[in-house]
């Protein structure tokens, strides 16, 4: 009795480190901001493709991935705003992958159209309440935002300038569901990457510039940042994370990062 | 013999050492909490963490006041067993003293069901379905609110309670019930002034039960309350203590004050969940003891 359990616990032991070996030995390890998620996605799924070796990604958000390079929890961080400069004192380097743009979003149903960037700091501090006062229907103005901490809402409020004054009537906690929100309550105004914007939210411009690719990458759209790639400054990356690395900042990425709807940096 | 001896005495062993693993985990859990949980309250001064009326943890000056969201918790449940005891309560009785055969069992299978969605599924119902639904009924400018979270704990809490109640009222001798009968008494005030008496403290059981499967509840609720850190009202958006730790958890760097609060809040939430065991021990000690 006792040899079976303990035939059992060896051969159980066995199974279990092969699987781990077989696991870490070829994936890259990446982890960091969710509105990443389309473009590693894309890029991770080519390079599966061309080399054979798996990509995972852990969408915890640009601090926790920052956190996980510096722990040695990841072979790549991920991102979507600039590194700090205490964080950079930690020995991070960063490398920008590409451009996001923040999409600033309202119900199909609202006839606004265009906002400036004082306008929309304006509307998230509170000193515009109405809708009606920007040329829209007369309804109270309900500001959807992320929860504090996240990538998207750091941009956000960074470019808009209204760190810590944005009065919200609701923090959620993806960009699903600001999206989903923002669909379904005509006096709600959200942000969101442009990546995951869909068609059941309306788009404003900004300045009189549309999102897109051009408008991001010539600087003329106003609310975008940086997605950037995390790596430890003075540590070699494994073999297989350095070939993931070198592929996604070449130019033959370009196409898939693009495809997943950001503007690449290069 | 004594092989067979040694045989019992290993499987003892076994067993022993597996119902350790519980009391490890609850003693470790416990012990964690208590650590991490401390040295914020101690920073922050556990007066200025328990009563102070504003929460802004990255702001540029961090503030680090959990009463909104000691009282958005406390008021939700209470809202929930206001609404949801009642429902359940009449329903346990319909089931176990008046429905029939086939009616108890399609309605237990129901309230079975109930009891087995997941609560994200509660919180995406509540978010497509229920916060339009306040939004437009109400007409407020937002729906998801607090009396939002306060229908879906509702909703969420009828099967704990149904259940429970069921099993007490389901216990109670029949001779009580016959004798009460048999003096003349309707069938409905049997019901209420003889079965529900005699099963009370099974009730309050179920009640209690209620309330910890509320105040624990984060994801359904994260969906539909908003999660902004105001003063619990009706129709804002308000934040749980479990929304509190969950939303902000995934962002907070390990060791700095953030994350460290966030214990701290996990703690108190901890402390209000052992008092409600304490309490259900109490009623199902009593119930035992009759």
């Amino acid at each position: 009795m006792k040899k079976i359990i303990s035939l059992l616990t060896v051969a159980m032991l066995v199974v279990c480190a092969l699987a781990g070996c077989s696991g870490n030995k070829d994936a890259v390890a990446t982890d960091g901001s969710t509105s990443m998620n389309k473009v590693i996605g894309a890029l991770g799924e080519a390079f599966e493709n061309e080399t054979g070796i798996t990509v995972t990604y852990n969408a915890t958000g640009s601090s926790a991935g920052i956190q996980a390079v510096l722990e040695g929890r990841c072979d790549i961080g991920l991102a979507s705003r600039n590194l700090k400069d205490d964080e950079k004192a930690k020995g991070l380097e960063e490398t920008i992958l590409a451009y996001d743009g923040i999409a600033i979003i309202v119900n199909p149903n609202n006839p606004v159209s265009d906002l400036d960037v004082e306008t929309i700091a304006k509307i998230y501090t509170g000193e515009i309440k109405n809708w009606k006062e920007v040329g829209g229907n007369d309804a109270e103005i309900v500001l959807i935002g992320r929860e504090a901490g996240s990538g998207t809402r750091d941009g956000f409020e960074d470019i808009t300038d209204t760190k810590d004054k944005c009065d919200y009537r609701q923090e959620l906690t993806s960009t699903g569901d600001v999206i989903t929100t923002v669909a379904s309550n005509p006096g709600a105004i959200g942000y969101a990457s442009l990546a995951s914007v869909k068609d059941t939210v309306k788009v404003l411009t900004v300045d009189g510039i549309a999102p897109s690719e051009e408008t991001i990458k010539d600087g003329s759209y106003v609310v975008q940042r940086p997605f950037v790639l995390v790596t430890k400054k003075d540590a070699k990356l494994s073999e297989n994370a350095q070939k993931f690395f070198d592929y996604i900042t070449s130019e033959a990425a370009n196409e898939i990062i693009s495809g997943a709807g950001v503007v690449p940096a290069k | 013999m004594k092989k067979n001896r040694l045989f019992e005495n290993i499987v003892h062993g076994i067993f022993l050492i597996l119902g350790l693993i519980t009391v490890g985990c609850v003693l470790l859990i416990t012990v964690y909490l208590i650590i991490s949980g401390i040295p914020a309250i101690r920073e922050i001064r556990l007066f200025n963490f328990l009563f102070g009326k504003e929460w802004a943890s990255t702001a540029a000056e961090p503030k680090y006041g959990i009463l909104p969201f000691i009282l958005t918790s406390v008021y939700g449940t209470a809202g929930a067993i206001l609404i949801g005891v009642p429902i359940g309560f009449f329903t346990a009785v319909y089931l176990s003293k008046v429905a029939n055969k086939k009616v108890r069992a399609v309605i237990e299978a129901a309230v079975n069901l109930l009891a087995g969605i997941p609560s994200v599924v509660y919180g995406l119902v509540g978010m497509l379905v229920l916060v339009p639904a306040v939004r437009e009924i109400f007409n407020v400018p937002d729906g998801a609110s607090l009396l939002a979270a306060i229908i879906v704990l509702a909703i969420m809490i009828l099967p704990n309670i149904i259940k429970v109640s069921i099993t007490a009222l389901d216990a109670v001798p029949k001779e009580y019930e016959d004798a009460s009968l048999a003096l003349g008494a309707t069938p409905t005030e049997t019901f209420f002034k003889v079965s529900v008496p005699a099963a009370k403290s099974g009730i309050a059981a179920a009640v209690v039960l209620g309330v910890g499967r509320a105040i624990g509840e984060a994801m359904a609720v994260m969906m539909v309350a908003g999660n902004v850190a105001n003063m619990p009202s009706l129709f804002e958006s308000v934040r749980f203590l479990t929304t509190a730790v969950a939303s902000e958890m995934a962002y907070s760097s390990p060791g700095s004050l953030q994350r460290n609060a966030l214990f701290s809040i996990a703690l108190v939430l901890f402390l209000f969940i052992m008092l409600i065991n304490a309490t259900l021990n109490f009623f199902l000690k009593r119930n035992k003891e009759k």
